[in-house]
């Protein structure tokens, strides 16, 4: 047995089997994840000591008779999820130093299901990004190839489990935070239905469109983990009352008979050839496994970038204005309690944040707001309505999960351009459905020589979170493209 | 739609958020691109149709009103963060302004 680069399933498993503890599996990836992480830049923060103990907890559970779904089994988590006592900064200098009193329900039930915390990942300021850039401590590589983004704002989640120094991890997926990522570092990256999982404890972007999800190398780990987080809790009254289907260990090989719509408005032609290429041979795999394509019309999927880029800034704007230096935080004094919120505020937020709570205030300020933020929750409905349609005649819809395969540092400085790479994401998050990205081979960039991964994103009517999983799962096990690529260098131990 | 007319400073201030002149200077035409993306929403006929604030039906939920032990935590717990404290509460600059 390998912790470092077996599967979820595989570790849970041998430690239920106590063929391997708990505090083995610890003991092997602590040292291997110190010794690499430099190079990856995944973590913000290792907590070996806090693994040792959940490992030994484990343990004793295990001996106790206990059969726990992730026993032992190694778990990384996004920086903007409260974990009790340790430092939780959501990649900004305005919580640089914020200490979390409590711990996020998601990671609560990660926990409680016998995972051992490696650490807390790296992320864009306040989740809002697509390369992992705009944290305020740094840079996260992409596992392969370091001189690559890793995709974002998920980067560190993506980073360590596509880098082999996380067996799973979770992230959040706002507007493609998940997906993106994943397609990027070779991962299977899943965002459930919006309410699926408890956003309790979850640093908010933007409350109507969060979702916490899993990274993880197999589809089936990744349905492993949905299990143990997806669910009803009365700490957060947007997370649903509705049973949740178990998926792991269960899901289907085959797609026969599965109806995969392909979106007419999605062409591949503005794709670069070589991501042009790998989408048309993952339709054509799709097909040869027994799938029927169907095309489908999103006719109103072009407007939301439009539509996503007022309703999350206008929904950030209002998060964020908790992050005055009164209770919790950067303070920065003033001459007024005024003063010391704009100063704080000036200090504590980067450039990215700072545009987008601009924008946000700016849609809902007086005079705006119907042309604006009002004008942008009916067009939400209109493609919420357009995907119910499609649905009609569809059970999935695949679509590329980014525009291109991860692009090198500081290629996007532009704003729009950087928004650009969620257009495919973003529609979906909108209608507020389950959808993951699963790899599907590799292109090589246009600025380059090297073979990137690349990710197909499957979406699916809300709370068909099974069937989709299995459509998943069906395509991974045929293909194997993850497998294909030579692995990462910091998976060596 | 008048996305061309931002009013930074205005925004800023709202927002309460101290921007410097180079700021300024960049956050402007940035915004101002931003919202020309933006303005194509005006070609979307949302005539009587619903706004949507979040998606998946969702109704009022109330609970017995009692402790809850679990989403409790002690004074100094709360305050553990706070920037500036006394004693067991926050502390914060003027806010009311002294009689002259």
């Amino acid at each position: 047995m390998d912790p470092v680069k077996d599967s979820a399933r595989a570790i849970a498993r041998e430690v239920n089997a106590r063929a391997v503890s708990a505090t083995e599996v610890a003991e092997r990836l602590i040292p291997h994840v110190e010794r690499v992480d430099g190079q990856l830049g995944a973590y913000l923060q290792l907590t070996p000591d806090l693994m040792r103990a959940h490992a030994r907890r484990v343990d004793e559970r295990v001996a106790a008779g206990e059969r726990l779904p992730l026993a032992g089994v190694p778990v990384a988590l996004k920086d903007n999820m409260c974990l009790t006592g340790t430092r939780t900064t959501a990649g900004s200098k305005i919580l640089e130093n914020f200490v979390a009193p409590y711990t996020a329900t998601a990671v609560q039930r990660l926990l409680d299901a016998g995972a051992l915390p490696i650490g807390k990942t790296n992320l864009d300021e306040f989740a809002m990004g697509s390369s992992g850039e705009n944290s305020a401590f740094g840079a996260t590589r992409n596992p392969y190839d370091l001189d690559r983004v890793p995709g974002g704002s998920s980067a560190g989640s993506a980073a360590s489990v596509g880098g082999f120094t996380a067996t799973l991890s979770l992230g959040s997926d706002t507007g493609g935070s998940i997906r993106e990522p994943a397609a990027f570092c070779n991962v299977v990256g899943f965002k459930p239905t919006y309410g699926r999982v408890s956003r309790y404890g979850l640093i908010a972007f933007a409350s109507s469109l969060d979702q916490i999800g899993p990274f993880a190398r197999t589809v089936e780990d990744a349905a492993l983990a949905y299990d143990v987080i997806a669910g009803k809790d009365p700490l957060d009254a947007t997370s649903v009352d509705r049973e949740v289907e178990a998926t792991a260990g269960d899901l289907r090989d085959d797609l026969r008979g599965v109806r995969v719509g392909i979106v007419k408005e999605f062409g591949l032609g503005e794709l670069d050839a070589a991501s042009r290429a790998c989408y048309e041979a993952a339709y054509a795999d799709l097909e040869r496994l027994g799938a029927e394509l169907v095309e489908v019309a999103l006719p109103t999927a072009k407007y939301g970038l439009a539509t996503y880029y007022l309703i999350a800034p206008a929904e950030c704007s209002s998060n964020l204005a908790r992050f005055d230096g009164v209770r919790y935080g950067l303070r920065v004094d003033g001459s007024d309690v005024g003063e010391m919120y704009e100063r704080t505020r000036a200090a504590g937020f980067g450039a990215e944040v700072k545009r987008r709570i601009l924008i946000g205030t700016y849609a809902l300020s007086s005079g705006y707001y119907d042309a604006y933020y009002l004008k942008a929750q009916k067009a939400r409905t209109r493609i919420a309505e357009d995907f119910a349609r499609a649905f009609e005649r569809c059970d999935v819809i695949a679509a590329p999960a980014a525009a291109s395969p991860a692009f090198r540092f500081n290629a996007k400085n532009d704003p729009v351009t950087m928004y650009l790479m969620d257009y495919y994401t973003i529609p979906g998050s909108l209608a507020g459905l389950p959808s993951l990205s699963v790899p599907c081979g590799a292109a090589v960039p246009e600025d380059g020589t090297r073979s990137m991964p690349m990710g197909l994103q499957l979406t699916s009517p809300l709370f068909t979170e099974r069937a989709l999983l299995g459509v998943a799962h069906a395509y991974e096990r045929a293909t194997m493209h993850a497998e294909k690529l030579t692995p990462p260098e910091t998976c060596n131990t | 739609m008048p996305s061309d007319r931002i009013d930074i400073r205005h925004v800023a201030r709202l927002a309460r958020l101290a921007l410097t002149n180079e700021e300024i200077a960049t956050f402007g035409p940035q915004l101002g691109d931003l919202m020309a993306h933006v303005d194509d929403l005006a070609q979307l006929d949302t005539q009587d149709v619903a706004a949507t604030a979040q998606v998946v039906p969702s109704r009022n939920v109330q609970r017995a009103d009692g402790l809850r032990p679990e989403t409790m935590v002690s004074h100094d717990a709360a305050l553990a963060n706070a920037p500036q404290r006394q004693g067991p509460f926050f502390r914060v600059p003027r806010i009311i302004a002294e009689e002259g």
